[in-house]
């Protein structure tokens, strides 16, 4: 028995005067991935968002190693990827600088992680005139950038195409192979084999 | 935070409509005074100072409610805030890069502002130095003030409320830099003085900016 990663314990989240959880535990050990699936305003993204450390928690603990997370939300965000709702693109620049912004702050190669999600072709396009799966998978291509051990993504595969979900198999099975994880809040099939369920 | 300065740079070289109309904005502002006041040189001459300050700033303010508006919007904010960087650096390098895209272009736009108040030439390089000095200060304080209003219903209107009255020491010093100087006076006592609160605000008002970007 593999001992768990990352560990929340009885974490619980306030947004405007409303309680969207409480009393959530869940562990995630190197190479999961867990799926967290609900109905809507069940409080996926505030969850992702609060493990990103975006968003504060009102009660609980979120623990790597038994580090707490949240202690150097810095530190503990240049160690995740977050994929939110919005795809982060500045429309002004083509889809290959937006790219490279990110392979700046956080290292890795851009053109390959173009290729990874089939957008070699559109590289010299402004992100404006891209369509809203194509922007979906720009947004993705950060995940083929310098890895990092955890993924935490906000419906990933809105708005794309079946050939282009399953572009997202072969970067979900290197990542999970190399102990990183993820966790993928989805109302849709992921290619995440042998995925855990956490219902909220 | 250089990277996050480039890509600043790159996006007001896309757009540049917003550099311009700060300028624009500056320039017709200096140009209404001579309407206004009517054919008195000398009259002008002395307002010239402090309407040089005044519009400058009042230019400088006009893209800075969209310095951190435009990144929350698009999810930019988010990635910015997950990726290393300290908040204080973010707000920095956006202090940095309002500075350079609207603080310069303003200076470079004084001569003909100065000609239009009819300032004596002898005055231009004071004010230059005055107005570059005193868009860098709105430029931190102004970042501090947009990462506060962030997210507030009205806070276009917001953002003039809190940073205009931190620049008043900045308008001081600069018109009074510039009137010495159009008399033949020294100006740089009083250009150190303002370049003073430059050096006491560029490390804190980042600071400020940081602590609201990260309290959500």
């Amino acid at each position: 028995m593999e001992a768990a990663l990352l560990q929340a314990r009885d974490l619980a989240c306030w947004r405007s005067e409303r309680l969207v959880f409480a009393g959530l535990s869940f562990e995630v050990s190197k190479g999961e991935a867990l799926l967290l699936t609900g109905a809507n305003g069940a409080g996926k993204s505030s969850l992702l968002r609060l493990i990103a450390g975006l968003i504060p928690a009102a009660e609980g603990s979120l623990t790597w190693d038994d580090a707490d997370c949240l202690a150097d939300p810095a530190a503990h965000g240049a160690g995740l990827r977050y994929i939110g709702h919005q795809d982060a693109l500045k429309p002004a620049l083509t889809a290959r600088e937006n790219l490279a912004f990110f392979a700046r702050l956080w290292g890795g190669e851009v053109e390959p992680a173009l290729a990874a999600l089939d957008l070699t072709a559109l590289a010299e396009l402004p992100a404006r005139l891209l369509s809203s799966g194509q922007k979906r998978r720009l947004a993705l291509a950060r995940l083929a950038l310098a890895p990092v051990r955890l993924w935490l993504l906000d419906e990933p595969s809105v708005g794309l195409d079946a050939a282009s979900v399953q572009r997202l198999a072969p970067l979900f099975a290197a990542h999970r192979a190399a102990g990183g994880m993820v966790l993928a809040a989805t109302h849709l099939p992921l290619p995440l084999p042998d995925a855990r369920e956490l219902r909220l | 935070m250089i990277a996050l300065l480039l890509r600043e740079l790159r996006l007001a070289i896309r757009h540049p409509a917003d550099t311009l109309s700060a300028v624009m904005f500056f320039v017709l502002v200096a140009a209404m005074f001579p309407f206004g006041v009517g054919p008195s040189p000398d009259l002008l001459a002395r307002l010239a100072p402090g309407v040089l300050l005044a519009a400058a700033l009042l230019a400088a303010l006009l893209p800075l409610d969209r310095l951190f508006g435009a990144e929350a919007e698009d999810g930019s904010l988010d990635q910015l805030l997950l990726s290393g960087l300290h908040p204080a650096g973010i707000a920095a390098a956006k202090a940095l890069g309002h500075w350079i895209t609207t603080g310069i272009p303003l200076v470079l736009a004084t001569p003909l502002a100065a000609a239009l108040l009819n300032l004596p030439t002898k005055a231009w390089p004071a004010a230059m130095l005055a107005l570059g000095l005193a868009s860098a200060i709105l430029s931190v304080f102004g970042a501090a003030g947009a990462a506060l209003t962030l997210g507030a219903r009205r806070g276009g209107v917001l953002l003039p409320l809190l940073v205009l009255p931190l620049s008043i020491p900045a308008v001081i010093f600069g018109a009074a830099a510039i009137e010495a100087a159009a008399n033949g006076l020294e100006a740089r006592p009083y250009l150190l003085l303002e370049a003073a609160i430059l050096a006491l605000a560029a490390p804190l008002a980042p600071l400020a900016a940081g602590a609201a970007l990260r309290g959500d």
